[in-house]
């Protein structure tokens, strides 16, 4: 089994016309994403790659009732407006690639989807994949493998990296989420981990954290609270970050004293968490962990 | 992006905060005839972003319009903590019976606006928050009501103030959320909010951070946005990227944040020194990763670069054009390490082994290479 998108996943593409849209919808597609339909205000009636274009999400789900996926690549400004729409729409996952969302919108559109019970994936994310099954996103879908560890990380580019060393060693992965590098991310650690904890298919979770914020302890709590029976390990990224530098994340930075990368890890390990040193080091301690 | 004393007094002015009088100075002459017109004793605080001013010399009480002189001749144009003086304020000197603090915050754990409240102002927050965590009122606001009546009587009746100053704490946290909403602002503080003997609250220090991804609402601080920046990192931001200014002598150009923050990690758990962060983000074209590459060819510190590419929607064969690019422009020779990765790969890997680069395959590798180059901590 796996997490968030499986081979039932059906999605629609807001944003699709646009030059990022067109781009990973074909490769979606070429992935074996079920793809049904595209939104693009005002491009109604064109297709793009084969799918049909709607002028909104709700005309779209009326066409095509099975959608249940919005993955979202409309620029930063008219994103929250898309976020409500595929909400209202009654959409159950959204994942939102775009970046540059200002924060004071997140914060309120993460609101409305949790009152409305839908799940929020990013903003500024990679998106999910369960190799094999579905790709919603924009990761290189050949570094990822299919297999029984899942993932969840606050980067893209470190997770790629890391999921190619994973299947190099001959470690698939279940499910392989990217919640995204911004301070108010829809879903957190602990909520990947809570939805790995109910997946038979997951076996161990891999954990990439970077500085910034406390979703990293906040998630060591919630193992060692909560006797998490699966086994983790993690990265966590920006030790040589200075205080005060937002590190190319918007969330990435350690501010009031709070995030550095060194007490994540000191947290971390205090639950018994391994934390790598190297991510090439990520393979040997799955092997470690899984034997036990 | 941090805003200015003077900035944030002025939007605390239009919402109806009460700030001491003040005039913003880039001369001693000006410093002189502002501490006349606004009479008595005044303060003179020179305009900087760096926290700690006070301690620094920057912040004086002036008795006259001469010693407001003095001061504002030795700060203006002087250095604090790094950060040279332009502007200094001449400030009303209020008497102050006792201070208070407010502020509201986004709270990245729970996700929505916080409103901190203290009777003990005036003091460093994050100190007050180790040493008497009890003295600090937490209120989760929620983002998508904003702030109520309750929250503010919730606050003001915290601060223990006299029945006539807790109707204004209340409008004061009402108008400091209305701040904190127009403005898109990950804090909004008032420290220390100041009680005068005659009743009155005055916001004696002002602090707000804007969204750097809300900026565009703002075109008024936008202009100014690299303002706080140095050279390279306003460059970098010129083409999008991120720069962050580290010690050492090897430079780290990757793609992506989470990958360069591990990048310039492996080089330091493997014994050398990062110079600095530069993420070129994702799907960089040959000509930009040429500047980028031509900015760490330039900077002084840089003695090694290593460039750590895994390429998805970043074309190897982009970056190695864009590398032999500068260092054909430039005409600047540097050790360089590349490990490229990807789409593209051997194309990539044609182009650079051509001009005599040498390509490797894997991070830990390169990391090594790099730190054999750059030396040793």
């Amino acid at each position: 089994m796996t997490v968030l998108v499986d081979s039932e996943t059906r999605v629609v593409v807001q944003g699709i016309t646009g030059r990022e849209g067109s781009f990973h919808t074909k490769a979606m597609l070429s992935y074996g994403t079920k793809i049904l339909a595209g939104v693009t205000p005002g491009k109604g009636g064109s297709t793009i790659e084969g799918v049909p274009v709607y002028d909104n999400v709700i005309e779209a789900v009326r066409r095509h009732p099975e959608l249940n996926t919005s993955v979202i690549f409309v620029p930063s400004r008219f994103t929250a407006d898309a976020v409500y729409e595929a909400i209202d729409a009654g959409l159950d996952l959204i994942v939102v690639i775009t970046e540059g969302i200002p924060v004071h919108e997140t914060m309120k559109f993460v609101r409305y989807a949790k009152i409305n019970g839908v799940t929020i994936i990013g903003p500024n994310c990679p998106g999910v994949i369960s190799p094999g099954e579905s790709k919603v996103g924009i990761m290189p879908g050949h570094v990822f493998s299919k297999g029984h560890v899942g993932i969840v990380s606050r980067s893209g580019t470190l997770t790629y990296e890391i999921a190619y060393a994973m299947t190099k060693a001959g470690i698939g992965q279940s499910t392989s989420i990217g919640i995204g590098g911004d301070p108010v991310p829809g879903t957190s650690f602990i909520d990947a981990l809570e939805m790995f904890r109910e997946d038979d298919g997951t076996d161990a979770v891999v954990l990439i954290g970077e500085i910034g914020g406390d979703m990293e302890e906040r998630a060591a709590r919630y193992i060692v609270e909560q006797g998490y029976e699966k086994p983790v390990v993690a990265y966590v990224a920006g030790r040589t970050a200075p205080p005060g530098k937002r590190m190319g994340h918007a969330g990435a930075i350690i501010s009031m004293g709070v995030g550095d990368a060194a007490s994540k890890i000191k947290v971390l390990r205090e639950v018994g968490v391994e934390v790598a040193e190297l991510p090439s080091q990520i393979p040997s301690l799955l092997v470690r962990v899984l034997k036990k | 992006m941090k805003l200015y004393e003077y900035e944030a007094k002025n939007i605390f002015s239009q919402f109806g905060i009460s700030v001491p009088r003040f005039k913003v100075v880039s001369t001693p002459e000006e410093a002189r005839s502002a501490a006349e017109e606004i009479g008595g004793r005044v303060v003179v605080k020179a305009q900087v972003l760096v926290a700690g001013r006070g301690k620094a010399g920057g912040v004086k009480l002036a008795d006259s319009p001469q010693e407001a002189y003095s001061y504002a001749k030795q700060m203006l144009g002087s250095e604090i903590k790094g950060e040279k003086v332009r502007k200094a304020m001449v400030s009303k000197a209020v008497d102050i019976e006792r201070e208070l603090y407010l502020s509201i915050i986004i709270d990245r754990s729970i996700g929505a606006p916080v409103i901190l409240a203290s009777p003990e102002g005036g003091v460093d927050i994050e100190e007050l928050a180790r040493t008497k965590p009890e003295k600090i009122l937490k209120i989760v606001v929620d983002p998508l009501i904003g702030v109520r009546d309750y929250h503010s009587r919730q606050a003001a009746r915290f601060l223990e103030l006299s029945e006539q100053a807790f109707r204004k704490a209340q409008e004061i946290t009402i108008n400091l959320y209305r701040v904190f909403e127009n403005y898109s602002c990950e804090l909004a503080e008032i420290n220390p909010l100041a009680i005068t003997p005659e009743g009155s609250l005055e916001a004696v220090d002002a602090k707000i951070i804007l969204d750097d991804n809300a900026l565009y609402k703002y075109p008024e601080f936008s202009s100014e946005f690299t303002r706080d920046l140095g050279y390279y990192e306003a460059e970098a931001k010129k083409m999008n990227f991120s720069y962050v200014e580290l010690d050492g002598n090897i430079g780290i150009l990757c793609n992506g944040a989470g990958l360069t923050m591990a990048t310039m990690d492996s080089v330091y758990v493997l014994g050398g020194r990062p110079a600095n962060f530069l993420d070129i983000g994702g799907g960089a074209r040959a000509d930009l990763v040429e500047r980028a590459v031509t900015l760490l060819l330039q900077h002084p510190k840089t003695e090694v670069i290593f460039i750590n590419i895994l390429g998805g929607i970043t074309r190897c064969d982009e970056v190695a054009n864009g590398i032999v690019g500068a260092l054909k422009k430039t005409g600047v020779s540097k050790e360089i390490v590349v490990r490229l990765k990807g789409t593209n790969e051997e194309e990539g890997r044609r182009i650079l082994e051509e001009n005599k680069i040498h390509v490797l395959e894997e991070m830990d590798e390169a990391a090594r290479k790099a730190v054999e180059l750059g030396g040793r901590r």
